[in-house]
């Protein structure tokens, strides 16, 4: 028998186990997380060049940044791009996620192909598709030794055009994730309700377009969420597939932030942009969560 | 993916399906071309891709861009091919991924079984966490990793990993373990089982899948990463730098069939991952995605 005191001391740590266990993580978080976000916006508020340097000037760098020409083609670039991404991958995705869900042979075979691409880094996806669809020796090239002379694709190489092939290959690398997300809520419907339907007479558009697509709502939703937020932080992709070319026509938020932070020397103006992001990004996720959290609860 | 297989009850007359077969296997051809193309040039001689057609088979087979690629291309300024990074990559992903998500299993746990007052505000602030675009992160980790004395070493890059990976190992393990009856750890209480025994022994043993949805998770994400990288790697950067650095070199004559050969060698271990447990893989994006 041990003595009282120690026994109490020892039901008193399993009482404080569990938070102490925990404590590390949490602490992390709070520092690694919410105080470098913190650091972050102060840092904004700084004439900081290439090191921080705490003398603050109020506001002057968001005045810089959105007066910056590089900023506003990074903002235009940002918002074709992601709204482009996001409304191609979920039509593709849902396309192919109803298409599948028909009885088809070979299902088991096509998955997996269609969602390999997400096994891979964007910068594998870069350089494949770098130099797939480089005129010189890509399609274009192909498309001449086959006999089509005339035929023309040399987007990357176009300013005006280059950004949509960043769009391509972010819409190869993640589209069959969508569908793999809009498959498994088709194959959650009940189906008593879409029998039901045709009983009454509904025809397989109107099934889909009354009953199934509305009851994919959530699925939509986490779509939405996941590819908005991949697409905000698009930085790797951009680097591989156009290095943010040519000239300065692809840069987005993620590539502007990098360069005038470390290879600018502007501090200051790259916190400020930084903050602009965890802003968007912040607008979308935190109602976002919060809604699964509290449904869950 | 979803385990439960059901008949549709929608039916679909002839040309339809022909029409639907159609769509499914041009998209099959579309995520396949990148892979083929990149597979196919590997093994060509320079002058079949420079002067010949991206698609068209190898006339002479060769494995030397391979041989290259993983030992003698020029990264950077040294030519060391991709070897040295490669073993960076594994040093770098092996800690990371075992400490993540062993961390990620006992907060989980605590935050199932052990609940205390505001244990949902501590949840909540380790899931946003999961979510903020790295950016806003990376002046202060390069000054912290500059103090700490670990800039530009993997130990760097594994605090890097661990830290903004357990946010997504403790969603994976909380989830998981929100569906375990909590009645059997209460009976385990009342026989006097303490906090890791119960753990330990009640538990651990049935956390295996969720357990390889966290490894596999946090193993292509880590694998894949390039900011990162990029920022801290230093002399110690992983695979994914190095193929950067190799294709985008500026010097010489571009060898595209190195580059290809590179770019799968950098892809082989996600792609087999993702060949041996796909299914897992899937699981994981959707227990990451859908429950938030």
């Amino acid at each position: 028998m041990s003595p009282p005191t120690s026994a109490d001391f020892r039901t008193r740590l399993q009482d404080w186990l569990p938070r102490l266990v925990l404590a590390p993580s949490f602490a992390t978080t709070l520092i690694f997380v919410y105080g470098f976000i913190l650091f972050t916006v102060l840092l904004s508020f700084t004439g900081s060049k290439m090191l921080p340097n705490w003398s603050f000037i109020g506001l002057d760098n968001y005045v810089r940044l959105f007066k910056l020409q590089h900023w506003h083609i990074a903002l235009k670039n940002i918002a074709v791009f992601a709204s482009l991404y996001i409304v191609i991958c979920t039509a593709i995705g849902l396309a192919l996620a109803i298409f599948l869900d028909q009885k088809i042979r070979g299902e088991g075979m096509l998955r997996p192909i269609y969602l390999y691409p997400m096994a891979l880094s964007f910068i594998v996806t870069g350089t494949a598709w770098k130099w797939f669809l480089d005129p010189g020796i890509g399609l274009e090239h192909v498309m001449h030794l086959w006999g089509w002379e005339s035929f023309s694709f040399g987007w990357i190489k176009n300013s005006n055009m280059a950004i949509y092939c960043i769009v391509i290959a972010a819409v190869w690398q993640t589209s069959g994730f969508v569908m793999a997300m809009f498959l498994a809520g088709l194959r959650g419907i009940d189906n008593e309700i879409l029998k039901a339907a045709q009983i009454d007479g509904a025809s397989n558009w109107q099934l889909y377009r009354r009953i199934v697509i509305p009851l994919l709502r959530p699925a939509f939703l986490s779509a939405f969420v996941i590819l908005s937020h991949l697409a905000i932080k698009s930085y790797d992709l951009v680097v591989a597939l156009t290095g943010g070319g040519p000239g300065r026509a692809t840069e987005m938020p993620a590539t502007f932030m990098y360069s005038y932070t470390f290879t600018r020397n502007q501090m200051g103006v790259g916190a400020a942009s930084a903050v602009i992001m965890l802003m968007t990004i912040a607008a979308i996720m935190v109602p976002y969560l919060y809604a699964e959290l509290r449904e869950k609860r | 993916m979803s385990a439960i297989r059901h008949e549709t009850a929608v039916s679909t007359g002839r040309t339809a399906r022909v029409f639907l077969y159609l769509v499914l296997v041009l998209f099959a051809l579309f995520y396949l071309l990148p892979l083929y193309v990149m597979g196919v040039n590997s093994v060509k001689p320079l002058p079949e891709i420079t002067g010949g057609n991206m698609m068209a088979l190898p006339r002479a087979w060769t494995l030397e861009p391979w041989r290259a690629a993983w030992s003698s291309a020029q990264i950077g300024v040294q030519p060391t091919g991709l070897k040295p990074y490669f073993l960076n990559s594994i040093l770098m992903v092996v800690p990371a991924v075992a400490i993540s998500t062993i961390v990620g299993a006992l907060n989980g746990y605590i935050l199932t079984k052990w609940r205390f007052r505001g244990a949902d505000w501590v949840f909540g602030l380790m899931l946003f966490s999961c979510f903020i675009p790295f950016q806003i992160v990376l002046i202060p980790m390069a000054l912290i990793l500059g103090k700490l004395g670990l800039a530009g070493s993997i130990p760097g890059l594994v605090l890097v990993h661990v830290v903004y990976g357990i946010g997504f190992t403790t969603l994976y393990f909380r989830n998981y373990y929100a569906a375990f009856p909590t009645e059997l750890v209460r009976a385990a209480m009342i026989d006097g089982a303490g906090f890791f025994r119960i753990f330990w022994r009640i538990l651990l043993p049935v956390s295996g899948p969720i357990a390889v949805v966290s490894v596999i998770w946090q193993f292509t994400n880590i694998w894949n990463d390039f900011l990162f990288g990029a920022s801290f790697g230093g002399t110690s950067q992983p695979m994914t730098v190095a193929l950067n650095n190799l294709v985008q070199s500026s010097t010489g004559v571009k060898e595209y069939n190195v580059h290809f050969a590179a770019a799968i060698l950098a892809a082989l271990p996600t792609l087999a991952v993702y060949v041996v447990a796909g299914r897992y893989f899937v699981r994981g994006l959707m227990a990451g995605s859908v429950k938030g």
